[in-house]
């Protein structure tokens, strides 16, 4: 074991958290390779967000382990501190602090690390150096909480839920400082309910449903996992209720048929064979089309295939 | 992944103990914590002028409508003009000469106190009704008027200091209450809302999992108090001492010692009641239930001794009044430190406790 464990920069085992009669955590394992970016994937509620509190030492779990860096909790709480870099989902920082006197004093907390200017210029903030942080945008404050993280130099990054709430152009922005981080070699381990996020970023993910791991690899193996390379959308409109799901079924390359809303979903490998023999079959029973879409097979699809349910169901 | 550093190295090195190497003075955690503070004490402007022009508005106000006037002159009326010119011999009365008919009328009315009308070879007989201590008063002043303008020599020669002496007057007795009374306010409400606030933000949460020393930030908060102490303390002393002329009898040494053990009392307090509630609204009302019964008890406004005395012992155990009497004591009667012991050792009390039980119970997320 030894020669494995050197190369977990975070391991959990058999971690379990209950809050009253929510069990948030259930008996959940976890390795993050040194130098990874690991992805903790799942809806709201799934038990993302406790997991990596346990992790950071901020929730204290009712049973399991948890080893970061080789180090634990429980005997070397400062010296881990030091080598984290956090990032909570929604800290609200001090509104009457300006960027420049924000990362001033998240620095002093540090024994080494970028100086604020330099940390300012990492997450691309300079024009805003001297602004107080209640002016700042949601991606801005966003860039700045990341900047919060990187003062300390840090050797193990926690990002949870870095982009939600922000715009496209934000979130591709703050996507690329990431990717900045990754190739410095840290590691870090980022909670989202994005898929594209997730396949964009991670090298490996988890996903999570109610407090347990249900999947676990690379974005590309977890799509194949499915067997399905793509996904057939369409509408019958009216004429829905009288459609014959079995007959579809049986077309040649669909893996799987669900109908939700009066919206079919079909898995389908081989798209060039399935939509002409989708579109006959359709004929034949006299429905009309009113709309249809294909796109490529997406965590979000695995999220469907492992659980029935869409990640987030607004 | 061949660049990353493996984990035993990691390890190795964090273990290693690192001098925090060359670190300055304003690098330091604690004093970034308090400068920080004390910023966003000073960007908040509701508090700015709760803490600073509030209590200069309140003394103004008080000061004006209980400001001491000068002695009163009665007014009263003469019927012949040789008395009126013996009369006008006292400053302290206002004397008209009118025909009988006008002086009864304004004699019944109240408008003077009394009606000194001639009689006989010289005499003079005064009417005024001696129920009233005015016309008791002018009648004593009118006679000796008349008296001397007739050539009475005293046997004893009698001569006047007027005692109107700062130290004695209302303003006096409000200022050091304003003080102890901003002293708390600025204190709890300070300590209260920030560390709330900061807690529902989740900002707590974010500073928890940083390596910042915990009770930084708390001392943080008691420095940045004593630093807003020297402005809010400094700026109504000064206000009351350059309108109203209020003394400053004992040593400004023991007055800043018994600022800042009551400073200090108040914040531990602001952060026991501020060490669980996770909302405004639950500490707002939690602070005002605890600062109501002292602003009513405590002798702001009026002595404290107007209690009855089986509630006394409980009053003089409250850190405001603690705080109040011992900023009279210093600024009116010039007590030094030894003999405001009593007060500096409730306060002190208060402080250990309270900062005590907040370390206990406070609540981090």
């Amino acid at each position: 074991m030894p020669a494995a464990s050197s190369n977990a920069a975070l391991r959990v085992t058999g971690l379990r958290k209950a809050y009253q009669d929510v069990v948030a955590v259930n008996d959940l394992d976890l390795e993050v390779r040194a130098g990874e970016c690991f992805g903790l994937l799942g809806p709201n509620g799934a038990g993302k967000t406790t997991t990596v509190e346990i992790c950071e030492g901020l929730t204290v779990p009712d049973s399991g382990e948890v080893e970061l860096l080789g180090m634990h909790w429980s005997s070397e709480a400062e010296q881990l501190r030091q080598r984290l870099g956090i990032q909570l989902q929604d800290t609200q920082l001090s509104e009457k602090l300006t960027v420049h006197e924000t990362l001033r004093l998240f620095r002093s907390f540090f024994d080494q690390g970028p100086g604020a200017d330099e940390a300012i210029a990492l997450v691309q903030l300079e024009e805003k150096k001297n602004s107080r942080v209640g002016n700042l945008s949601g991606g801005q404050k966003q860039r700045l909480a990341l900047a919060c993280a990187l003062v300390g130099d840090p050797d193990f990054l926690f990002l949870d839920e870095p982009t939600t709430g922000l715009d496209p152009q934000a979130r591709r922005q703050l996507w690329d400082l990431i990717e900045q981080f990754k190739s410095s070699g840290r590691t870090i381990l980022l909670t989202t309910h994005y898929m594209d996020e997730a396949e964009r970023l991670c090298e490996r993910v988890a996903i999570m449903d109610n407090g347990k791991q249900i999947a676990l690899g690379t974005p590309r193996e977890l799509i194949a996992s499915i067997c399905a390379e793509h996904l057939v959308a369409f509408s019958a409109g009216a004429k829905s209720q009288s459609l014959d799901l079995p007959a579809l079924r049986k077309i040649s390359g669909v893996r799987d048929v669900r109908s939700e809303k009066g919206t079919v979903e079909m898995q389908v490998t081989e798209l060039h064979l399935a939509v002409p023999a989708l579109l006959a079959e359709l004929t034949r029973q006299n429905i009309p089309l009113t709309e249809l879409s294909t796109h490529s097979a997406t965590l979000e699809d695995v999220f469907v295939s492992l659980t029935g349910r869409h990640l987030r169901d607004e | 992944m061949s660049e990353t550093t493996a984990i035993p190295e990691i390890r190795a090195r964090a273990a290693e103990k690192k001098s925090p190497r060359g670190k300055t003075f304003a690098e330091h955690a604690l004093v970034q914590l308090t400068i920080v503070r004390f910023l966003e004490t000073l960007r908040e402007p509701e508090a700015l002028f709760w803490i600073f022009a509030f209590p200069i508005l309140l003394a103004a106000g008080l000061g004006l409508a209980f400001r001491n006037k000068p002695a009163e002159v009665l007014k009263i009326a003469a019927t012949s003009r040789a008395i009126t010119q013996s009369l006008q011999r006292e400053k302290l009365l206002a004397v008209q000469q009118m025909d009988s008919h006008d002086a009864e009328e304004a004699l019944r009315t109240g408008k003077i106190a009394l009606l000194a009308v001639p009689g006989e070879n010289g005499a003079v007989t005064y009417r005024y009704d001696d129920t009233n201590p005015e016309g008791r008063t002018a009648r004593m002043l009118a006679d000796r008027a008349v008296q001397q303008a007739a050539g009475r020599v005293d046997p004893v020669h009698a001569s006047d200091e007027i005692l109107r002496e700062p130290g004695s007057r209302y303003i006096d007795f409000l200022i050091p209450g304003l003080i102890g009374m901003n002293l708390m306010g600025s204190a709890i409400w300070g300590m209260g809302f920030t560390v709330v606030d900061a807690r529902r933000k989740k900002l707590l949460k974010r500073l928890v999992a940083t390596p910042m020393p915990k009770p930084y930030f708390l001392l943080a908060y008691l420095l940045s108090r004593i630093l807003m102490l020297v402005l809010e303390v400094g700026i109504v002393l000064g206000f009351g001492a350059w309108i109203f002329h209020v003394p400053v009898r004992g040593s400004l040494l023991s007055l800043a010692a018994v600022c800042l053990i009551g400073s200090l009392a108040f914040s531990a307090l602001g952060l026991l009641l501020a060490s669980r509630a996770r909302t405004i609204e639950a500490a707002s009302g939690l602070m005002n239930a605890v600062m109501l019964p002292m602003w009513i008890a405590s002798g702001v406004f009026f002595s404290a001794q107007r209690f009855p005395d089986v509630v006394q012992p409980i009053i003089k155990a409250l850190p405001l009044t603690a705080a109040i009497d011992a900023l009279r004591a210093n600024m009116l009667q010039g007590a030094n430190l030894v003999q405001l012991g009593p007060q500096m050792g409730v306060l002190a009390v208060w402080m250990i406790v309270s900062f005590v039980l907040a370390l206990k119970l406070f609540r981090w997320r």
